[in-house]
């Protein structure tokens, strides 16, 4: 019996009848004439991703280095969230100084996590012009589920992660997917839908709140 | 399915005359339009991506089974297995026996056009696996026995005040306000249990990368990453189509997709997975390829652009006749521009025929299609498919007693002869002078053109055509 | 510069006033205006429903007619989009189905030089004012294949501006098909029609005089529903318009 992987095949190959034998698939040139780099100094990237993630009704903050642990300290209080889940890795010193207790994620099953009030977690990049964080279980940021199931999701962006468009975070990004296979996710925004007479509601099954520091961006501005 | 369906204007007529599904149709698409215009006028390089994003889907299609083997070798290289399937029985079994195999009897699911087109749910019912759906639309027309009418916005023919009572009737929630938020709480809440008890995930792709294996589901509201991270297997459905060749090949299909389907800069949540990963995720991973009819479209040159397809369905929100109609009126999967096209070429050309002219050919949906289909030029193409299968399968005499071939071939006649054309030209405003009346024609009779003259007057001929007034104003020019 | 004008099927059985403002306007403007007796039809109505191969001796013809001259002007923009942008398409399924290749190298030579009115006089002439006066409250509908294929652009527009006494207004949603689409009126009559009163409503809270727009076909469907509900708004070909003139206006 001829399998379905060899009709496929051998469909596809009559299909294509009229593309010469002797083009391979790396002859057939196709132009990038996109934009690849965004010409913009890294106060006005970071800037403009803060403004876009905003758009998305995610609460943004820039934080100096030095406060961090009081910043996510203050923005889960005023969450009302006492137990964080967090990766392992997570830097002591972007651990909240007090009032919130973090759960390391050691093999928390999906159940425990989801009774958790929220995640910190870390990023591998940020994209400035469509306010996107892009995770890929990379330092600081742990597997998929911890991000997903917990309904809070604060997340630490270093100002020096922050890019400027896909073509940027994809480079970064392509390394860990090639040789690794790291699962990636891109964030933007909390979870949405605007499947009720196209109103966009945050929160269906993703977390419904997102909340975004950017640490060490901008000397002039801290948390409010 | 039983029967022929029907045809577009037959079912075009019914939702026409359903005057809320029109407002609904009419805001929605209008609402997702200028969106659309929005982000996509924010970017200086559209054109570009554009342009890039065709030249990639040509060069893959041009190559399409080198690229499918290259990803199976990167799936398999990455813990996960491949599956061939030849068409929706071949697909649905696959699916349906792996589920068994685990001995699931329920399944999370993560909307898919391309389940709906092999019918997987009613597949996997028939094996007593029941298919839970996970977006807030499908679950709201699953709960509904409906179908949908959008790929993005499933329910957008449904308002508020319908989907509370869909919900309060199948959902177990005794009060309920008509709030998108509280109606989006309700559906949280009895879909959390699922996503954490559900053995199995079911997620469509919207794309694969050939290079490393990697799949993707691009959504919004979380259930994509629930359905994919959370149950121990994983089973994803792709047509073969949808394969790209490298992982770089997504900074333009993932600038492209989101702007042009619901008018954001980016969708929510993107998930790309390779294979297996330890500790994070399923740790059985499965990836079903479907061919389904498109290596039938690969075959036709002019139609092959069809595959480009990436689902975004921009084209049906700028379509007239879509945002006016609605999707069901399609009697498709997949409606709208794209399914006037790809519908009659994956079923076959005499189960759609009415579908190419579902359009006034006007363009929006070309010059707004992110990877280029030119839509129209296919829509003409395959009516010409559609004439000529019914130019041989009635041959001879019957040909010409269909009233559109004999009139089309007395025209051409009449077109290919001055003399003829002139004669023609005495003889139509001889023949019209009964109906005129000095005057416009409010009334044709039946026919053809009856349905011209129910909204509209019927311009009477002129007394004098443009070529007589020149040959007579030539004359006279040559004596004075 | 040998100027022919392609009347076009349409124009020359129903709507000969279209066909003389153009010459009109044209010999205003110093060029002169050949009409080569021999056209007919350029299949447009063929080729669209399907009778691809039927439209075949109606292109042939159409490049032998309008071989030789510069460029070739029409009064409507789906037919001239017709033949420069599908003849090329009618060239290859001649090769396809019958082995001549001698179509598609004639539609190369002759499909270029067609213009649609507007095309040709602010892109091929360089003209903007054409002299005209029409003290009339006017609105334009750019018209699907003007718009799309041929992509004329704001060309009507600047045309329309520059006409003395004319009070140009916006038409709403104005790049929304009529719902005329040829054959698609007739055989999706219900959705054409719902096309059209969406059309209707936007033209009539303009409270124009007239909607003009550079296809007789279209007006034509939008005339006819004007006409039928006695709204007493006119339609008026683009070329009617410029070729008016304060002449006429005391006449
Ligand atoms: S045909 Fe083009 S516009 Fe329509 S859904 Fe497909 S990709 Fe989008």
């Amino acid at each position: 019996m001829s399998s379905a992987r060899e009709e496929i095949l051998g469909r596809i190959h009559a299909a294509t009848r009229d593309v010469p034998e002797s083009e391979k698939a790396d002859d057939v040139a196709v132009t990038r004439s996109y934009r690849q780099r965004h010409e913009a100094s890294r106060d006005e990237l970071v800037e403009l991703f803060a403004e876009r993630v905003a758009d998305y009704r995610a609460t943004v903050h820039h934080v100096r280095r030095a406060s961090v642990a009081d910043v996510v300290a203050e923005v889960c209080e005023a969450r009302g969230a006492t137990r964080m889940v967090a990766p392992a890795d997570l830097p002591t010193e972007w651990r909240p100084s007090d009032g919130v207790e973090v759960i390391a994620d050691e093999n928390l099953s999906h159940e425990q996590l989801d009774g958790i009030d929220g995640v910190i977690t870390g990023c591998a990049v940020g994209i400035a012009e469509t306010g996107t964080i892009v995770l890929d279980g990379g330092p600081r940021q742990g597997r998929r589920a911890i991000s997903l199931l917990p309904d809070y999701h604060l997340c630490l962006v270093e100002a020096d992660q922050v890019v400027g468009g896909m073509p940027e975070a994809v480079s970064v990004l392509v390394d860990g997917v090639r040789s690794a296979g790291r699962p990636v996710t891109f964030i933007s925004g909390p979870s949405a839908t605007s499947d009720i007479e196209l109103d966009r509601v945050e929160g269906v099954h993703g977390p419904r709140t997102l909340e975004v520091l950017i640490v060490g961006a901008d000397p002039r501005t801290t948390a409010s | 399915m039983s029967g022929p369906s029907p045809s577009f204007p037959e079912s075009a007529r019914v939702a026409l005359a359903n005057t809320q599904l029109r407002r609904n149709m009419g805001y929605a698409t209008q609402t997702i339009r200028a969106k659309r215009a929005l982000v996509v006028d924010e970017l200086p390089d559209w054109e570009e991506l554009r342009e890039t994003g065709r030249a990639i889907k040509e060069s893959v299609l041009r190559h399409l089974d080198e690229h499918l083997e290259a990803l199976e070798q990167s799936v398999t290289r990455a813990g996960g297995q491949v599956h061939w399937a030849r068409d929706a029985d071949e697909a649905n079994r696959i699916i349906a026996g792996i589920v068994s195999g685990h001995g699931a009897t329920e399944i999370a699911k993560v909307k898919s056009i391309t389940s709906d087109e092999i019918k997987l749910n009613e597949a996997l019912a028939a094996r007593g696996i029941e298919a839970i759906e996970t977006d807030l639309a499908e679950l709201i027309i699953q709960l509904d026995g409906d179908e949908s009418s959008h790929f993005l916005v499933p329910a957008i023919h449904r308002n508020r005040a319908e989907i509370r009572e869909i919900f309060l009737e199948h959902l177990d929630v005794d009060e309920l306000s008509d709030d998108p938020r509280e109606l989006a709480e309700a559906a949280r809440l009895h879909l959390r249990e699922k996503f954490l008890s559900a053995r199995v995930g079911v997620s469509g792709a919207n794309f694969a990368i050939a290079e490393t294996g990697s799949v993707l589901v691009v959504e919004s509201e979380g259930n994509g990453r629930m359905c994919t991270t959370l149950p121990p297997v994983l089973i994803s459905l792709m047509g073969i189509e949808k394969v790209l060749p490298t992982f770089q090949d997504l900074e333009v299909f993932l600038q492209l997709l989101p702007r042009s389907s619901t008018g954001e800069r980016m969708n929510p949540y993107t998930s790309v997975w390779t294979g297996t990963s330890e500790g994070d995720g399923p740790q059985e991973f499965h990836l079903v390829l479907l061919d389904n009819g498109r290596t039938a479209v690969l075959r036709d040159e002019i139609g092959r652009q069809t595959l480009n397809c990436i689902r975004c369905s921009a084209c049906l929100n700028v379509c007239p006749v879509y945002s006016r109609t609605g999707g069901h009126a399609y009697n498709s999967v997949y409606p709208g521009p794209i399914g006037a096209i790809l519908t009659p070429q994956l079923v076959g050309i005499h189960a759609a025929e009415s579908l190419p002219y579902a359009s006034t050919l006007c363009g929006a949906c070309y010059e707004v299609c992110p990877v280029k289909i030119n839509i129209p030029e296919v829509l003409v193409h395959l009516r010409g498919k559609v004439v000529r299968h019914k130019q041989a399968e009635h041959s001879g005499w019957r040909a010409r007693l269909d009233p559109e071939a004999a009139a089309m071939a007395a025209m051409a006649r009449v077109f290919s002869s001055r003399a003829r054309y002139e004669r023609a030209q005495r003889l139509a405003r001889l023949g019209q002078a009964p109906l005129a009346r000095r005057g416009p024609i409010s009334h044709l009779p039946g026919g053809l053109m009856s349905g011209w003259t129910a909204m509209r007057d019927l311009k009477a001929l002129p007394q004098r055509t443009f070529r007589e007034w020149w040959v007579e104003r030539d004359g006279s020019r040559a004596d004075a | 510069m040998r100027v022919a004008l392609f009347i076009t099927c349409f124009n020359d059985t129903l709507f000969p006033d279209t066909g003389r403002a153009v010459v009109r306007l044209l010999e205003r403007l110093g060029h002169e205006v050949e009409f080569p007796l021999d056209q007919t039809c350029c299949g447009q109505m063929h080729f669209n429903t399907g009778y691809q191969v039927e439209a075949i001796p109606l292109a042939r013809r159409f490049v032998r007619t309008f071989a030789g001259y510069d460029a070739i002007v029409s009064p409507s923009g789906s037919c001239a989009a017709m033949v420069r942008d599908y003849y090329g398409r009618l060239g290859e399924i001649a090769v396809e189905e019958q082995g001549d290749t001698a179509l598609a190298e004639q539609v190369a030579q002759v499909a270029p030089r067609v213009f649609e009115l507007s095309e040709l006089l602010v892109g091929q002439l360089g003209v903007e004012d054409v002299g005209a006066y029409y003290p009339h409250r006017v609105t334009y509908h750019p018209t699907c294949h003007s718009l799309r294929l041929l992509k004329v652009g704001e060309a009507p527009l600047k045309l329309l501006r520059a006409v003395r006494g004319i009070d140009l207004v916006e038409l709403p949603e104005a790049e929304e098909c009529c719902g005329f689409g040829g054959t698609f009126a007739i055989k999706n009559a219900d959705t054409s029609m719902a096309m059209l009163s969406d059309k209707l409503r936007h033209v009539l809270d303009t409270r124009a005089e007239v909607c003009t727009a550079g296809d007789n076909s279209c007006l034509m469907h939008i005339g006819g529903a004007l006409s039928r509900q006695r709204s007493g708004v006119r339609t008026v070909h683009l070329a009617e318009i410029l070729a008016a003139t304060e002449d006429d206006a005391r006449v």
